[in-house]
């Protein structure tokens, strides 16, 4: 190695050769997957079906079914589609922002974690639409089309700015993602043994030649697309909360929600992506490719993403306070001590306090540890979800509205079958394409690019 | 063999550093014609083949650009000219509240166009029908090994030249890639049976299934539960109520806003006596009477009020209200008249407000001055 750089250490552990990447991620897609992979497909197919049966009660009965009545109306559903489009931001993060700043730990985790996003804008989506009562004819309350009424949906409303928001975000994921998939599916192509599979890779990698003339075209273009989900991620989430931010509830109607929001949903992202990324290395053999390295970095991201969270809680408190505006201060204390106290506290412990054991290094580096830490983390920030909309809209501006919102069984089941959803496409995902990226894996490898001797 | 036509001549090197010495051998002896297939994109390389840096920033900045103008230009025509509706009395062209939107357009189409531009537009993608596809040389590159091809076509091109030239750079293999007879031969008939067929099929799927979803599937339940839903039209019975009416009665006695009672009917002495005119005549309460005074009044009294009747003979003319008579009532008597009628006029109770009825008369008033004008008025 060149001496004029500082050491760095390496991303993928050992030096496995280029061919043996090649065969150690395309296996699954190869083999076939053991009774483990089937145990948690059907497990996973569980949670859809029950999620499928709330489903269609609420599109055969409507919305009714749910826990939301006046003054919540605007419930679990709400909370979460926040949440998942929340769980998505890790994935734009680590592929974009990560890139953008040369991190080159992210190669090995980056597949996964774009996939998950799309996965979980998927599942996200399936709440608004929902929630609109006839979603057979969302697409026209959503879209500026030309109609009949000659009327046009209203572009002040921040519902609207989501509705364009979550699609770009879903459409600009979509693409980086599949821009990433081209070379493997080339390499998956040439190692292709039956003849459907040639196909399927044949059309899917587009004729990829591995060309340097197009290598030099597709680096530009993927850090383009980069620098175009930077901003985009950023803003997805500050839209999410202008839904909150700009209307005039007490504990909405406050201006540090876009910040808050978007460290939050990195937080409970890259808690999301740590846990199903334990399971794939361990389920797949790849420890050598997403080392515990990889995972303590992504554990600081947590710890810092975390604190940050926890500074946005006591900034509101703060700002409450010092306002002096009562229907704040009452806001914040009746979250604080309220009906809802016990949501706030689970929220607060399981953000602020328990990823704060992330400093000490041999929790952050146990692989037992940081997974019960992760799934704190994101019990934590459903709640925190939950604490902004439920107890907000249920001590409005006229207390003989007040009420006590509790779900329903439609409600539960629907957030069970969300989590079925998300992770039967991840299993899915993992068995069908290369859960990690040939081409940019062998790039960080020791010794896959030329040395600078001769230059000097 | 002989008959094959050579598209490139090609060697596979097993190293990162011998493909970049051997790209910048080639790159100096003047070959233009050629490229290196790796894995993964190699630092320097692009500097080896003395290759321009990208330039296809420009189409994102174009088109982002676009993307931009197009969400300005979509929102404001929407909001502003097209249908301007008062939401929450903000401007029609919020610029504030169209940022969000001009960011995710401008980003949109920045990264759409950009994708587009390199797949389909540079690359020339999608093409399966390259020679090197299926070729010895394109499966080692896209696992491990790092491979140059001099193409047939480059003006300096000379096998036994490049042989020895890839030889003498430690390339592991060295071959010739031939183009694919079957597809430089191919010829691509549109009108294929089964082409047809798939689109018929195709036609008829999206026909059937357009005209059954929103011709059949929406009219059924649930998807119906909101037009067949419960409820109970004006003139129709209902069984709520015990005399099976589904529009009730007002309590006895209710008095609608603005029509409180009138306590001199059928007194018009009282009336001319005791009521006072509560408005002081004013250009903007004359405007008011003027008005009323045309819809309600003229079409009998006519627009002067001199009785001359517009409805030709269809209703009996009034007298003017010009006589000596009437100009002496008092306003109170004139503002009886209307509420109460007189003779055959019916009452404008229902139709006129307090207010209303005492603008007209002030109008009337104004009228019966202005048409019987002493020469003082004149001065």
């Amino acid at each position: 190695m060149s001496s004029e750089y500082a050491q760095e250490f390496s991303v993928v552990e050992g030096k496995p050769s280029l061919r043996s990447l090649d065969e150690i991620i395309s296996k699954p897609l190869n083999t076939k997957p053991g009774l483990k992979y089937y145990l948690a497909l059907a497990f996973t197919l569980t949670l859809l079906s029950i999620g499928a049966v709330g489903l269609a009660a609420s599109l055969y009965y409507g919305t009714g079914l749910w826990g939301n009545n006046n003054p919540v109306g605007w419930a679990w559903p709400i909370v979460n589609f926040v949440f998942w489009i929340g769980i998505g931001h890790a994935g734009t993060l680590i592929s974009a922002i990560l890139f953008l700043f040369r991190q080159k730990w992210r190669t090995g985790i980056a597949r996964f974690a774009e996939a998950m996003t799309i996965f979980a804008v998927i599942t996200a989506m399936i709440f608004p639409i929902m929630h609109t009562g006839r979603p057979w004819i969302a697409a026209v309350w959503l879209l500026p089309y030309p109609n009949q009424h000659s009327l046009w949906v209203n572009f002040n409303s921040p519902l609207l700015w989501d509705v364009f928001a979550v699609s770009t975000y879903f459409t600009v994921s979509f693409v980086f993602w599949y821009v990433g998939l081209i070379p493997d599916f080339a390499t998956l192509r040439d190692r292709a043994t039956s003849k459907i599979k040639k196909v399927i890779y044949s059309v899917t990698s587009l004729g990829w030649r591995h060309s340097n003339r197009h290598w030099q075209h597709y680096e530009m273009v993927y850090l383009i697309l980069a620098g175009l989900a930077t901003p985009l991620v950023l803003s997805v989430h500050t839209i999410v909360s202008f839904d909150f931010a700009t209307s005039q509830l007490p504990g909405w109607h406050t201006t540090i929600l876009p910040p808050y929001f978007v460290a939050g949903a990195v937080f409970s992202g890259f808690a999301m992506v740590q846990n199903v990324l334990i399971f794939v290395r361990k389920i797949f053999n790849y420890e050598h490719i997403i080392t515990v390295d990889t995972l303590e970095k992504m554990n600081k991201i947590m710890l810092l993403t975390g604190t940050m969270v926890g500074y946005a809680y006591s900034m509101e408190l703060f700002i409450a306070w010092y306002s002096g505006v009562n229907a704040e201060q009452f806001a914040f204390v009746n979250r604080a001590f309220g009906n809802y106290a016990w949501a706030y506290w689970i929220m607060f412990s399981c953000n602020v306090f328990i990823p704060q054991l992330f400093w000490i290094k041999k929790i952050r580096r146990s692989i037992p540890m940081m997974f019960v830490i992760a799934v704190f983390v994101n019990i934590g920030m459903w709640f925190e979800r939950f604490v902004i909309v439920v107890t907000s809209l249920s001590r409005d501006f006229l207390p003989s509205s007040w009420a006590y919102y509790s779900p329903t069984i439609t409600d539960i089941s629907l957030l069970i079958g969300s989590f079925g959803l998300f992770f039967t496409m991840v299993l899915l995902f993992a068995k069908a394409l290369p859960a990690i990226s040939i081409a940019e894996v062998k790039a960080v490898v020791d010794g896959s690019q030329p040395t600078h001797h001769e230059e000097h | 063999m002989s008959d094959k036509k050579l598209y490139s001549y090609t060697a596979l090197f097993d190293t990162p550093n011998k493909i970049i010495h051997a790209v910048k051998s080639v790159a100096e002896k003047g070959y233009t014609k050629y490229d290196v297939n790796t894995p993964y994109p190699l630092h320097g390389m692009d500097d080896a083949m003395k290759l321009k840096r990208s330039k296809i920033g420009w189409v994102t900045l174009v088109f982002g650009l676009l993307g931009t103008a197009s969400a300005v230009a979509m929102m404001g025509w929407m909001m502003t000219l097209d249908y301007p509706i008062v939401i929450g009395g903000k401007p029609f062209f919020p610029l504030p509240a169209f940022g969000p939107i001009i960011f995710e357009l401008s980003v949109l189409f920045g990264a759409l166009a950009t994708v587009g531009a390199m797949l389909f537009v540079i690359f020339k993608f999608p093409n399966n029908s390259h020679p090197m596809h299926d070729t010895e040389y394109m499966k080692n590159v896209s696992s491990d090994k790092y491979g140059i091809s001099i193409e047939a076509v480059d003006p300096k091109f000379n096998l036994d030249e490049i042989v020895a030239l890839f030889n003498g750079l430690g390339a592991e293999t060295t071959a010739p890639i031939y183009f694919d007879e079957e597809e430089v031969n191919y010829k691509p008939t549109i009108l294929d049976k089964k082409f047809l067929g798939f689109l018929a099929f195709v036609a008829f799927a999206t026909s059937v299934g357009v005209y059954g979803t929103m011709n059949i599937a929406l009219y059924l339940p649930p998807f119906d539960w909101m037009v067949n839903q419960d409820k109970s039209s004006p003139q129709q019975t209902s069984e709520i109520f015990a005399n099976n009416a589904s529009m009730l009665q007002p309590v006895k006695g209710t008095v609608a806003r603005g029509f409180i009672p009138y306590k001199f009917s059928n007194q018009p002495e009282q009336a001319g006596k005791l009521l006072v005119n509560p408005i002081i005549p004013s250009v903007e309460n004359l405007k008011v009477g003027k008005e009323k005074f045309d819809i309600y009044c003229s079409p009998c009294h006519g627009y002067l009020a001199e009785g001359d009747s517009r409805l030709n003979g269809k209703f009996p003319n009034p007298p003017s209200l010009h006589s000596e008579k009437a100009r002496n009532w008092s306003d109170g008597s004139l503002y009886h008249i209307i509420v109460d009628g007189q003779n055959i006029m019916p009452s404008y109770s229902s139709q006129l407000s307090k207010n209303d009825r005492w603008s007209i008369v002030n109008y009337i008033r104004v009228l019966q001055r202005s048409l019987n004008a002493k020469e003082s008025d004149l001065l």
